[in-house]
């Protein structure tokens, strides 16, 4: 009587907690992580070491980006299959510019412009001449791996001494570290995080992939939202390009092949519906990190071979799908 | 003109106020088709304004022309006295006219918050304010009565919330004039109550709303005035309380001239059946029928009565399957087992014609030779194709016999006329052979030749033994074909009777009688 | 009504332009180098560039068939590449391990052994789309991501190479004078036209793709249709990686058949099968597989490096979705004394 009479101690309250359902795959999506560190760190020496979650990091850092902009498009119901050839075309303008001598500034800029022009294209498309995305996008693939080859058809390496002195730049946080790439990449996931949580075209974001007539009817700014997350994506593509090209240190035309397949398996993963509407980038961060994990995992047993990779993550992904799949049809 | 003038002397008492809207002799067409021909419509600041009319009256065009969804192709519409166009919905919203329509056009994964205040959030540095966002939310919710946490996310209410919702983002954005499109048509009793409310409330306020509502009680119970609406055309605009709830059926269905030649039918009388082909009992669905009885005999023609809404769509889709039964038992000859799917009614050779003849009937990219034969086909499965020789025979003979024009049998579906459409529709169904067919509204939309031809041709298919439901708008021809009326109403089976001597009149008074004495309950 | 002309027919037939416009691509390679079109004979086999096309266009052909069929019922199949990517590998570790790897009968029982591997990943393609309901650009990419890990899988990340004559000859044999891997698709092509034009299916397909309700009402088994034109594509891209493996008489997981699930649909769309679903044209697609074909053998003939085709592919596939639009349509056209009322919003529930 006594004891179990007083109030619920805060322990109560934190285990009776019971997140909204909206952020449940997210939450799944962390519990899988953390799962997979864990009986990683207990199956192989060395795998529990922190280092190896800022290498996670510092390793998808592209990919994180990617991902991100995959997010916005992906909430409005659309999809993007065009950020693994603007990556590569990405890798190929920083290298020829750079090896034609501009200055790392001007070939950043002009990497950038490249792909937010290239979005905004296939925005257009989408938008304004009706094209389901995934044909316009597609017509994207083709469109930057062709420019990429126009551009050269063999590998160039970049040497360019402030591109490789930012690629190696590194912050120590004690005995651990993390290199600039990193960071540029979780301030994406901030920046992102802060733009579809708190602004306008964010909300308006969300409203689209929760039923674009409805959001017309609103009177929302539907036309350029949905041009601007193919915008975004084709930005935050050229931005992971960059990035790439800083980790792999060439341009190549075969650089990035399939990588739109990781990038939109990272934003399944991390609980974004591809039917649109509900997700989030910290979702995407944690696919994308869930990924890296298996790849570590199957890296530090050294016996599995790394196409288990492409496996798993089919697996993965069809498993958030069916699962997916059922939640939406009980909710209707 | 004369409609015009007309309807200036049932101005409603007590406003000497301009009206707030006025819609001047608006036509809007769609091609060929004439959706809305020369309709005026006035609505008054602080009234409830009941937009009446039965399917293809032309109420959804009239709503979709005021809230710059379809552009007007003739005549003016006047906002306090000045000329407007509207060309997107976003100009009519911003004239202070605000629409919730039957369906939930809101977000269904945001907050209630952000469903009210979507496009016009409170911000602070450029980022949304979400706490002052929920708080105008919230005190936009107290004030029409609504106790609704604004920060859930909307999907996890009941529609009926979400309906008021949707009123309340109206009501946010100042509006003048409310559209409220079939708002009831999913709630039941209290959440109407609750609407009501509402609606009562912003009259008080002076805000013009326009209601749309199947049913007839409600529209007693909340409207002041009403337009009637018919084929596109203006019937009347009448105050409702001098209405008489039979009249205003009568406005609503309208009478066609007599100029079909009535039908000499043998009249059937039960005995001859037997068994009954089928039965249906408390065959019913939630939020869309009620438990309703019906039994069809071996060459009986049933006629269901009843207006728009009233469940007689609903009973349709039950007996064939194209929806699930949630309670009651179906029999079929002595089998008894409710039908899942349409094959499965098929099986039991019943067919049937959906009265959405563009979304549910013709395929219109194939050929008329391939919808008509479509249902056969299907029957057979893809590797058994319909032989060429009888498929010629089985065409040529249908195209004869319904008098389908063009008579080519490669013509693409989606070039015939809605007539002609709905023949080769029901060539479809009797090249199945069915032993139950059920038409629902198979007459809709089309000329007067086509209507005749085929009144006449389901009272020969009946005579040799067909067993016929037989659904429609129009009184006079569901009288005309049937032995046996039901009459429906507000989801459920009012009525029931052999069709010796009914007159149109008899069953308008069912359908709306019915409706008086319970509205005097209620009251 | 008048009869009308012949020219006025054929100016209004479907595959007037696909064929236009393989006409054009054909000019221009006559004119940058005029014995383009030349065949000759040499050991019973002819030899061209036209020749070539065509066994090139095998694989793209093949695959694009089986996507004509899933595209006409409103679908897409993303998996093709990886479906052929597994076929390729199946076949050539069957090879490599049979007792006689340079036998007909070995070449045969890895053929069928692979076909039916595809048949039946195509068929649970079709049982997600059908059954779970799950939209199939969504269902497909599954397959599509998994796909070539598990042909590495099966070859263990080794470029398996394979020596068996009967199996190569399915690129790279010559049957009357034809290439056999033409032949091969041009039969598949007949087999397909035979399979929905001489039976119920192709109509079938096309009401479940232009009207899926009113085919529901009509008692059409749209479940099994669709379960079909699955696996159906699957066994066509498990055909197309076979004739690509045995082009180099190997099979690189990475590698075999990428992308060409994006030329497939090229070919479909060129073809006039709309992406919306409903009528298909298996003759517009076998056309569409020439024209790219002919493109890809374009590109290096008039001076340009042969990898940069992507980009005159990017550059077809926005032309011909641009001419399908209905928006661009109506700006190209003259304007009308005012707009027809497209309903901006197509409002569901009641009509009128």
């Amino acid at each position: 009587m006594s004891a179990s009479t007083v109030p619920a101690s805060s322990w109560d309250r934190v285990r009776g907690y019971a997140p909204p359902p909206r952020y449940l795959p997210v939450v799944a999506t962390f519990a899988l992580f953390v799962g997979l560190y864990g009986v990683g760190g207990m199956r192989y020496e060395g795998l529990s070491d922190p280092q190896v979650l800022l290498s996670l990091l510092l390793d998808n850092a592209f990919l994180i980006v990617l991902a991100v902009g995959m997010t916005f498009v992906i909430l409005t119901g659309g999809i993007d299959l065009s950020v693994g050839s603007v990556v590569a075309l990405s890798t190929m303008i920083a290298a020829r510019t750079l090896e034609l001598g501009w200055s790392p500034y001007l070939s950043i800029v002009a990497v950038l412009l490249t792909g937010t022009l290239l979005g905004l294209l296939m925005g257009v498309l989408v938008h304004y001449f009706q094209i389901q995305p995934f044909v316009a996008t597609l017509a994207g693939l083709f469109l930057a791996r062709g420019l990429t080859y126009l551009i050269s058809v063999k590998s160039i390496s970049i040497t360019d001494p402030t591109f490789t002195s930012l690629a190696f730049k590194t912050v120590y946080f004690g005995e651990y570290y993390l290199r600039w790439t990193a960071i540029v990449a979780l301030l994406t996931v901030v920046v992102a995080a802060f733009v579809l949580a708190r602004t306008r075209f964010g909300r308006t974001v969300y409203a689209i992939g929760g039923n674009e007539s409805s959001a017309v009817l609103m009177g929302l700014r539907v036309a350029a939202t949905k041009v601007g997350v193919y915008v975004i994506s084709g930005f935050c593509a050229s931005l992971a390009g960059l990035l790439f090209s800083l980790y792999i240190l060439s341009g190549n035309s075969l650089h990035a092949v399939g990588m739109e397949l990781d990038a939109i398996a990272a934003v399944v993963i991390g609980g974004t519906l591809l039917t649109g509407g509900r997700g989030y980038v910290l979702g995407s961060l944690l696919g994308v990190l869930v990924l890296g994990m298996i790849k570590t995992i199957i890296a530090f047993d050294g016996t599995l071979s790394s196409y288990w990779m492409r496996i798993i993550t089919g697996l993965l992904l069809l498993a958030f799908v069916v699962v997916q799949r059922f939640a939406t049809r009980r909710q209707r | 003109m004369t409609q015009l003038a007309r309807s200036k002397a049932v101005a409603p008492p007590g406003t000497d106020r301009p009206p707030v809207i006025e819609m001047r002799d608006i036509t809007i067409s769609f091609g060929a088709v004439t959706a809305l021909d020369r309709v005026s419509v006035r609505l008054f600041p602080g009234e409830v304004h009941a937009l009446m009319g039965e399917n293809g009256a032309g109420k959804s065009t009239l709503i979709k022309a005021l809230t710059g969804v379809y552009t007007v192709d003739d005549g003016t519409v006047l906002v306090d006295g000045e000329r407007h166009e509207f060309h997107s919905p976003a100009a009519s919203q911003a004239a202070g006219i605000s629409t919730v329509y039957q369906e939930v056009n809101l977000v269904p994964n945001l907050t209630v918050a952000e469903n009210m205040m979507l496009g016009r959030e409170p911000r602070r540095f450029g980022a949304i304010d979400v706490r002052a966002m929920n708080r105008a939310a919230r005190k936009t919710l107290l004030h029409l009565g609504l106790d609704v946490d604004p920060a859930t996310v909307l999907e996890d209410h009941p529609i009926a919330v979400q309906q008021l919702v949707a009123i309340a983002r109206a009501v946010g954005v100042q509006a003048k004039v409310l559209i409220l499109d079939e708002p009831t048509s999913s709630l039941d009793a209290d959440e109407v109550e609750k609407l009501f409310a509402v609606m009562r409330r912003l009259r008080e306020e002076g805000v013009a709303i326009v209601f749309v509502s199947h049913f007839l009680d409600q529209v007693y119970e909340i409207a002041d005035r009403m337009t009637i609406l018919r084929n596109g055309r203006l019937v009347e605009e009448r105050m409702v309380a001098q209405t008489p709830r039979l009249e205003l059926v009568r406005l609503m269905i309208g009478r066609e001239l007599e100029t079909l030649e009535r039908l000499d039918r043998a009249p059937r009388t039960e005995a001859e059946g037997g068994a009954p082909l089928l039965t249906a009992i408390g065959l019913g669905r939630k939020n869309s029928l009620e438990a309703t009885d019906l039994q069809l005999f071996e060459g009986e023609v049933v006629g269901i009565a009843g207006l728009l809404g009233s469940g007689r769509t609903e009973l349709a889709r039950l007996l064939y399957g194209a929806d699930h039964a949630d309670t009651g038992e179906l029999t079929v000859r002595s089998e008894r087992r409710r039908l899942r799917n349409p094959r499965q009614a098929l099986a039991r050779k019943i067919a049937f014609s959906s009265e959405n003849r563009k979304a549910e009937g013709i395929v219109g990219d194939l050929t008329v030779a391939d919808n008509m034969l479509l249902a056969l086909q299907a029957s057979r499965g893809w590797l058994r194709p319909v032989p060429q020789a009888t498929r010629t025979r089985l065409v040529r003979d249908y195209i004869e016999a319904l008098d389908i024009r063009p008579a080519d049998p490669t013509a693409l579906m989606r070039n015939l006329s809605g007539g002609n459409q709905q023949k080769v529709l029901l060539a479809r169904w009797l090249i199945v052979q069915p032993e139950i067919l059920i038409l629902d509204e198979p007459t809709r939309g089309i000329d007067i030749g086509a209507k005749a031809q085929i009144q006449a041709k389901v009272a020969e298919l009946a005579e040799k033994g067909l067993s016929v439901v037989f659904i429609s708008a129009e009184l006079e021809e569901v009288l005309r074909l049937s032995d046996r009326l039901v009459v429906m109403r507000d989801r459920h089976k009012i009525d029931e009777r052999p069709n010796d001597d009914v007159s149109v009149r008899d069953v308008l008074e069912i359908i709306a009688g019915e409706a008086r004495e319970q509205g005097d309950r209620d009251a | 009504m008048p009869e009308p002309t012949l020219v006025r027919r054929a100016l209004r037939h479907p595959l007037l332009w696909p064929v236009l416009a393989l006409l054009v691509l054909l000019l221009v390679n006559v004119v940058v180098n005029p014995s383009f079109l030349s065949v000759r004979m040499q050991d019973g086999h002819l030899y061209g560039n036209v020749i070539d096309i065509i066994r090139n266009s095998a694989p793209v052909m093949l695959v694009a068939l089986g996507m004509t069929l899933v595209i006409a019922t409103r679908g897409i199949d993303l998996s093709v590449g990886a479906i052929a990517a597994i076929a390729a590998a199946v076949a050539c570790t069957r090879i490599v391990g049979a007792g006689d790897e340079g036998a007909l009968v070995t070449a045969v029982m890895a053929v069928t052994y692979a076909l039916v591997v595809c048949l039946l990943l195509g068929a649970w393609n079709g049982f997600l789309v059908a059954v779970l309901g799950i939209q199939p650009i969504i269902a497909t990419l599954i397959l599509m991501v998994a796909g070539r890990g598990i042909s590495m899988a099966i070859t263990d990340g080794q470029i398996t190479t394979v020596n068996n004559p009967w199996f190569s000859d399915l690129a790279s044999g010559f049957v009357l004078t034809l290439p056999l891997a033409f032949l091969v698709a041009f039969g598949m092509l007949l087999l397909t036209a035979a399979l929905t034009r001489r039976t119920a299916l192709g109509m079938l397909i096309e009401a479940v793709g232009i009207n899926p309700e009113a085919s529901r009402l009509a008692g059409v088994r749209s479940r099994t249709i669709i379960w079909t034109v699955y696996a159906f594509s699957g066994l066509c891209a498990g055909l197309a990686g076979l004739v690509i493996a045995a082009n180099t008489n190997s099979v690189n997981a990475n590698s075999l058949g990428l992308w060409i699930e994006l030329d497939a649909i090229l070919a479909v769309v060129i073809g006039g099968t709309s992406l919306m679903g409903g009528r298909f044209s298996l003759a517009g697609t076998f056309v569409g597989a020439l024209f790219i074909a002919t493109l890809t053998r374009t590109i290096p003939n008039i001076g340009i490096p042969s990898e940069v085709n992507y980009l005159f592919k990017a550059i077809v596939v926005i032309a011909v979705c641009l001419l399908q639009s209905p928006r661009a349509r109506a700006m190209l056209r003259p304007r009308r004394r005012r707009p027809t009322p497209a309903p901006v919003i197509a409002k569901a529930g009641s009509p009128a």
